[in-house]
């Protein structure tokens, strides 16, 4: 099956005072139709500018996209004009954020606010889109959907909130959503549920699914593969049960041992990553995660690790596997 | 709501009941009393009036605060400002007469405050540190640095230097000839909106900017909106609500500077009338303005604040 979302060496760098950085460097990654691909890593990883890039929502200035390719069914978004890139937005490709606080807008009604994609992408009426999108809330089961429509934000809880941000992303019925941290600002009993429901929706309108976590947890559960990030590089990426069983990159191998699993049965200890998350402006010479590493070898110190095949579907970037 | 309208009623009346008595007092005490200009102009008259007679059928023979409870209960029982020491007309008429004048005045310096700084404040923002916002920028600082009566002067002087063009010193009402009375009214409203447009500019493009960070415009963005809708339906409206806040203090500068250019367009308002009254000492027509002005200055406050509801829908349901 050819891929539905093809990124190829994507590269973006923010300007600053201090100089520059690249967030996402050489990136590429595949997603097929209706799977759900998992982005992991720390903060500052560069997980959520590789998804603002593919819909080139990075604020420019300070920031570029500077190479690479984002083919989305065959089609390049970076070399797209204006009314072009719109036409993906919100209708082929839906997008989540991380803060359902902050990212719906406080001045106008849940109903404008789900019905709009509707209005601006199938030229539906607003009285048909606001009865759409009654039926969008129903299915992310808001109660009350139809008084529900002239509600404001303000008036909804953190998890609501999440749900209307599904309901809007998939109003359009997107080929593929992405969403950036959907759950992280939740609590944590409100984050299975807004899961299930992205997930569930998801198979419905057979839409592919990029999840960007840091959570090992939720990856584990929804995923079917992983891209693990670090400084601004897939370091691994594999499919999710593989990446459990096996993981390759002494990164990988560290973030499992960090995370408590139920299932083991030796009573195992938590092992931490040494160290500090790297600073993007002043990557060392060698391979990133270089300094943190258990298993560092001269070579590391000097030369950067590529990501290569060292199986079928996994790839890893290590000198220890090429 | 309506007891949130009734509570901020209530809260006025030691407000204004504290500003009258300051301006009660304060009149008084401008050098020059109305019984010395009195007296002064009757000097070649043929009757001869004694200062303690004048005082007494004036009602200055009493103390001022028995002068002031009768002002103001006046107001209270029988909506009476007092009679004009030298017309003998009611103040409450002359100012009734007025008020539509000052208040047209400021309506038209609101429209071209707001027609000027909300699209360049927006525009500015949206070219943030090009040279288009760098020019609005240094317009609206000089725009608040010049004063207005100095811009009024200039626009008399040399237009009647140059062309031997002024402008129309008789008032026509706007009853009367629309087309005229707006030619006439439109100079002291355009000097008098600059002055606003200018603050009011730079709160539109600060807060814009402000908007223009937030999450939410990265979510229209990515419903794949046109920037344009973007700025106008999610970014305007969240702006706007701090701007009005903004025209709301702005209002008793509006007003003082609409006293200013009826002086010197000799456009027959408050101003004049406050001017003309300040200068005959005549208390009860000062004291009538300023109480009306004070009135007028807590109303729009009210009505700003109740506005909110319309922009921000956290405080209609609050």
């Amino acid at each position: 099956m050819p891929a539905l979302l093809e990124v190829r060496g994507l590269t973006t760098r923010f300007r600053s005072s201090g100089g520059t950085v690249t967030a996402v460097d050489d990136v590429s990654f595949d997603v097929a139709q209706g799977e759900t691909l998992a982005i992991v890593g720390e903060s500052g990883s560069g997980k959520s500018v590789t998804a603002l890039s593919i819909l080139r929502l990075i604020p420019t200035p300070p920031g570029r996209i500077e190479a690479g390719q984002v083919l989305f069914e065959g089609q390049d978004l970076l070399t797209l004009d204006d009314a072009g890139i719109r036409a993906i937005r919100g209708s082929r490709i839906g997008m989540i954020f991380q803060e359902p606080m902050s990212s719906l807008n406080p001045a106008l009604t849940i109903g404008l606010q789900v019905a709009e994609p509707i209005v601006e992408h199938r030229g539906a009426t607003w009285r048909d889109a606001l009865t759409r999108a009654r039926g969008l809330l129903d299915r992310v089961r808001i109660p009350d959907a139809a008084q529900r429509l002239a509600a404001y934000p303000h008036q909804f809880s953190g998890g609501m909130r999440q749900r209307v941000m599904i309901a809007m992303a998939q109003a359009c019925e997107p080929t593929l959503t992405i969403a950036d941290e959907p759950t992280t600002a939740l609590d944590v009993t409100v984050q299975a549920q807004i899961l299930d429901l992205l997930k569930t929706r998801s198979e419905e309108t057979g839409s592919a699914l990029v999840l960007i976590t840091h959570d090992l947890g939720v990856v584990a559960r929804y995923a079917s593969r992983v891209a693990v990030m670090y400084a601004g590089r897939i370091v691994e990426i594999a499919p999710a049960r593989r990446l459990y069983r096996t993981p390759q990159h002494p990164y990988t191998r560290g973030l499992m041992q960090s995370v408590p699993r139920l299932d083991s049965d030796t009573a195992e200890r938590l092992v931490p990553i040494e160290g500090q998350p790297p600073d993007l402006g002043r990557l060392p010479q060698g391979c990133a995660f270089a300094p943190r590493c258990r298993v560092v070898m001269p070579r590391c110190r000097t030369e950067r690790p590529v990501l290569a095949q060292i199986a079928d579907n996994h790839a890893a970037a290590c000198f220890h596997h090429a | 709501m309506q007891r949130y309208v009734i509570r901020r009623i209530l809260t006025l009346i030691p407000t204004l009941l504290f500003a009258s008595a300051i301006v009660f007092v304060t009149v008084r005490l401008i050098p020059g009393s109305v019984i010395d200009l009195m007296l002064s102009q009757n000097e070649s008259g043929a009757a001869k009036v004694s200062r303690q007679s004048l005082e007494a059928a004036l009602g200055f023979d009493r103390p001022v605060y028995v002068q002031y409870l009768q002002w103001i209960g006046g107001i209270l029982f029988h909506g009476d400002l007092g009679t004009s020491l030298w017309q003998r007309t009611p103040v409450s008429e002359q100012i009734l007469q007025r008020l539509p004048v000052t208040f047209e005045l400021g309506l038209l310096a609101m429209a071209v405050a707001l027609t000027l700084a909300i699209p360049i404040g927006v525009g500015s923002a949206m070219r943030q540190d090009t040279a288009v916002d760098y020019i609005t920028r240094s317009f609206s600082i000089l725009m608040l640095a010049i004063p207005g009566f100095w811009l009024g002067t200039l626009v008399i002087v040399f237009p009647s230097i140059w062309w031997g063009w002024s402008p129309e010193i008789k008032y026509t009402p706007f009853l009367e000839h629309p087309g005229r009375n707006l030619a006439q009214m439109i100079i002291p409203a355009v000097i008098l909106g600059f002055g606003l447009s200018a603050i009011t500019m730079r709160m539109t493009r600060t807060m814009m900017l402000e908007v223009l960070r937030q999450d939410y415009v990265r979510t229209a963005y990515a419903k794949g909106l046109a920037r344009r809708t973007v700025i106008v339906r999610h970014a305007l409206r969240n702006a706007l609500i701090p701007v009005v806040t903004l025209i709301g203090l702005q209002a008793p500068v509006l007003i003082g500077g609409a006293v200013i250019m009826e002086q010197i367009f000799v456009i027959p308002g408050m101003g004049l009338l406050l001017l003309e009254a300040v200068n005959s000492r005549d208390y009860p027509v000062i004291t009538g303005v300023f109480l009306v002005v004070g009135v007028a200055v807590v109303a729009i406050n009210l009505l700003v604040d109740l506005s909110y509801g319309l922009l921000d829908p956290k405080v209609r349901h609050q």
